[in-house]
């Protein structure tokens, strides 16, 4: 505020005449002097002050870079639209819909029927689009005119909203039949023993209590995968942002993941340091789930290689290979649908809660990055992680194919349970 | 490619081009989510306004195979313009074809009898899940003239044809078992068929994005690439 007023000096000189011209006109001086101060007072007063304080700001704070950066570093995706075609788009929004989208027709960024009839009305309007990037997503589209021909089109994510809806009715029912199961035995073994002591022998109750036990271990993991499930599927939505070497954390998670007794049987190769982006402890589950699934699904003794690699695409890839029975084409889709089991007795047998790459795929779906599993009958089965890497975008703008195969959060939609499980057996 | 031509209407021609056909991508692949939810819940309304909004697919690749005309004519494009010129050509008939196959699923929405104890209607919403998303992902592949996407999708019709196999040996078993409920079983077979067609069209797509970004047809081998 340092600046001071500016002096009107035209008028002051009018003013200063003026009153000359009355001195000689025969004004007594104390009139004359009056009516040059009322003057002088009113110039004073009208000055605009405002005038001022928006030269300052122009100057410093609204300067035209100071605005682009504004826009550019928002959070909410901004696309400025001059007729059809998008002449602006800033970072966040590049990140989202693509570099290419500027230059191109607004249809091109958004091509969802809805949201093209509302850019095609003129003035103000909004669309709730699904499938602007990822398939399942919805997005709010808001466009601002700012005149005849150009404006702003806004774009907020309300993905998190219409999920928590559908994995509510998922978890019931998915979930009640699966913890179901345990306990009935357990209650009805626990009954058996307290009820009829006097008719079981030792051998016989040694088994029931076996039976017992082996029931609530399942039901302890059950819950703690159910937990890390809902845990990942909480934070589905923010993507971790700490740099994390992928070479360490996938050579000790897979020896956690083996444990000492088969450690022998895990093979970790690497070609090339990796840094990603993610949560340590979502990626070393990630690679204990798939050593863990891959050494109980290989053959005894056999080997498990996991391999860190670079793809041509320039992500890393994670590739758990075993030697094992593999899985018959028609299960590849459903595998990581939460609770789908091949063959569900062997599942439950080794201890398997069923949700082993439903996990898998929801941190791998967190990292935006993508899942394949691939199999083939007597040889074994590889599953291919590939995440993007630090300082890179998405692995592509698309959700993971093998999640679209069989992905669980579907499995509300199509009332999967029975059909599923009878497929399986 | 994304250079600026010197007359500045072709520019526009072109953008509008891309901008008609991306609408049109928009329109198929919703119409597609649109079916398939509709079989899965057997929604009829639903059903019957997809139907009649396939009408504005034809609408719009008459605009397309207008507009692409009046290019040619009037620009004579060269190189990477013709390419896009004619890829846009093409791929304006395919992605109608898409929204035709999403049509006839909405047709059998109906013909389906006793839906809730109709088991087989489970096998369906995975597959279209699949077709969903390389219709989906070749879109985005067009709309960003990504060579490397549009092989991903390619590479995904396997697994669309695997998936119409298991389908087909499930329902022709169904049939066999409950001949009650052929009619309904027959009617899933044509929907599975359907989708499958919807794979192989939008591999086709993803052939012409490939064309029109790199100037040849991608090799099977490029697709084996993971």
């Amino acid at each position: 505020m340092e600046t001071p007023r500016a002096l009107p000096w035209p008028g002051l000189i009018i003013a200063t005449s003026s009153a000359f011209l009355l001195m000689f006109a025969g004004f007594a001086l104390p009139y004359a002097l009056a009516i040059w101060l009322v003057w002088c007072l009113t110039l004073w007063i009208s000055q605009p002050a405002d005038r001022v304080v928006e030269a300052e700001l122009d100057e410093d704070a609204m300067s035209r870079q100071n605005l682009t950066g504004m826009i550019e570093n928002a959070q909410s995706p901004l696309l400025l639209v001059d007729r059809t075609r998008v002449v602006m788009a800033n970072a966040s929004a590049r990140n989202l819909l693509g570099e290419h989208v500027v230059g191109q027709d607004v249809r091109v960024a958004i091509r969802q029927p809805n949201a093209v009839a509302m850019m095609n009305r003129e003035g103000n309007g909004e669309a709730i689009v699904t499938g602007l990037v990822r398939r399942r997503d919805v997005w709010r589209v808001i466009r601002y005119a700012l005149d005849r021909k150009t404006s702003v089109i806004e774009l907020i994510s309300k993905t998190a909203e219409s999920d928590v809806s559908r994995a509510h009715t998922d978890f019931v029912a998915n979930a009640s039949h699966e913890l179901r199961t345990p306990l009935a035995s357990i209650i009805g073994y626990a009954e058996t023993l307290s009820e009829h002591p006097a008719d079981i022998d030792e051998k016989t109750a040694r088994k029931f209590l076996d039976t017992i036990q082996r029931e609530a271990r399942r039901l302890q993991n059950l819950v703690s995968d159910l937990m890390s499930l809902s845990r990942v599927e909480a934070e589905k939505h923010d993507r971790p942002e700490t740099a994390i070497p992928l070479n360490e954390l996938v050579e000790r998670s897979a020896r956690e993941g083996a444990g000492p007794d088969r450690a022998d049987r895990v093979h970790v190769t690497h070609n090339g340091e990796f840094t990603v982006r993610g949560d340590s402890q979502q990626l070393e589950q990630l690679v204990r789930n798939l050593v863990d699934n891959a050494l109980k699904y290989g053959r005894p003794g056999t080997p498990v290689h996991v391999e860190l690699s670079e793809t041509a695409m320039g992500e890393a890839k994670v590739v758990v290979k075993d030697q094992g029975e593999g899985i018959a084409p028609e299960h590849l889709p459903h595998l990581t649908r939460r609770f789908y089991r091949t063959d569900p007795g062997r599942s439950r047998m080794s201890g398997g809660t069923g949700l082993g790459l439903a996990i898998v795929k929801h941190i791998v779906e967190r990292h935006h990055g993508r899942l394949d599993i691939e199999s083939e009958l007597g040889e074994g089965t590889t599953v291919i992680v590939r995440l993007p890497r630090d300082g890179t975008g998405e692995v592509s703008p698309v959700s993971p194919l093998a999640t679209a195969t069989g992905d669980a959060s579907q499995s509300g939609q199509d009332r999967p349970n029975e059909g599923d499980n009878r497929t399986a057996s | 490619m994304n250079a600026e031509h010197t007359v500045k209407a072709f520019d526009e021609d072109i953008t509008r081009l891309r901008g008609l056909i991306t609408e049109m991508g928009g329109l198929a692949e919703t119409a597609l989510e649109g079916a398939l939810d509709a079989l899965i819940r057997g929604d009829e309304k639903l059903a019957e306004k997809i139907v009649a909004d396939d009408r504005k697919l034809d609408t719009l690749e008459l605009e397309v195979d207008r507009l692409a005309v009046k290019i040619i004519a009037l620009r004579a494009p060269m190189a990477d313009d013709l390419r896009e010129v004619v890829a846009a050509l093409k791929i304006a008939g395919v992605v109608e074809r898409i929204g035709d196959y999403a049509k006839n699923i909405s047709k059998r929405v109906g013909r389906i009898e006793g839906r809730n104890r109709f088991e087989p209607l489970t096998l369906l919403p995975a597959m279209g899940d699949v077709a969903a998303e390389m219709v989906h992902d070749v879109l985005t592949a067009y709309a960003a003239r990504d060579p490397a996407l549009a092989c991903e999708v390619i590479a995904a019709d396997k697994k669309v044809d695997a998936f119409y196999n298991s389908v087909f040996r499930n329902l022709v078993s169904h049939m066999v078992e409950n001949p009650a409920t052929i009619s309904s079983a027959a009617q899933l077979l044509f929907v599975a068929r359907n989708i499958e067609r919807i794979g192989d069209h939008a591999t086709n797509v993803a052939e012409m994005v490939y064309f029109a970004a790199t100037g040849s047809y991608p090799i099977d081998d490029d697709v084996e690439e993971s």
